[in-house]
């Protein structure tokens, strides 16, 4: 029961990552790119690490696996906002963010 | 189980190589290291999947400085690209 919990996140988590890539390849300018990686990437990552922290048996396996989601979770909110700070100031985006 | 994860690693592979299309193409330096950024995020999802299907709980550390060292690549390029270093 727990890994077939475990089986759905993980692969929700990597369709939401399937989609970030297509989002990234398909949509017209860095803003609306930055928008699908972000969140679409920071979801996958998300539901992977929750299915990933059910398979795993240790207490500190689980700990570790909560603390990457962390780190990776406050990174992409960040850098998000840098690089979207600077497209805007360096005009990269072509145009009105 | 092991099928479906080794499964899943191909995917998050093949997303890993849609990326690098964007690195080929993409017109600003800072798309291409979007595309960094995905990388980074998807080793450390790779890794989190590959520490389970391996039983290696060291792979665990592995991903924790990817996530970190991600993080300070897209700041290090922003900060010496908003002082106009190529």
């Amino acid at each position: 029961m727990v890994e077939l919990a475990a089986a759905v996140l993980i692969a929700t988590g990597t369709l939401f990552f399937i989609a970030g890539t297509v989002g990234l390849l398909r949509f017209p300018d860095i803003f609306c790119r930055l928008h699908a990686l972000t969140k679409a990437d920071g979801l996958g990552l998300a539901l992977i690490a929750l299915g990933a922290a059910l398979l795993a048996g240790t207490p500190g396996a689980v700990f570790r696996i909560v603390l990457i989601w962390f780190f990776v979770a406050t990174a992409s909110a960040t850098c998000g906002h840098l690089v979207a700070r600077y497209a805007r100031q360096s005009g990269a985006g072509g145009g009105a963010p | 189980m092991t099928t479906f994860l080794s499964l899943t690693l191909i995917a998050l592979l093949l997303s890993i190589l849609a990326g690098l299309v964007r690195i080929f193409r993409g017109p600003e330096p800072a798309e291409r290291m979007l595309a960094a950024q995905l990388f980074g995020t998807a080793a450390v999802a790779i890794l989190l999947v590959l520490s389970q299907l391996m039983a290696m709980p060291a792979l665990l550390d592995v991903a924790m400085v990817f996530a970190l060292l991600a993080a300070i690549t897209l700041v290090a390029f922003v900060v010496l690209a908003s002082r106009g270093v190529r």
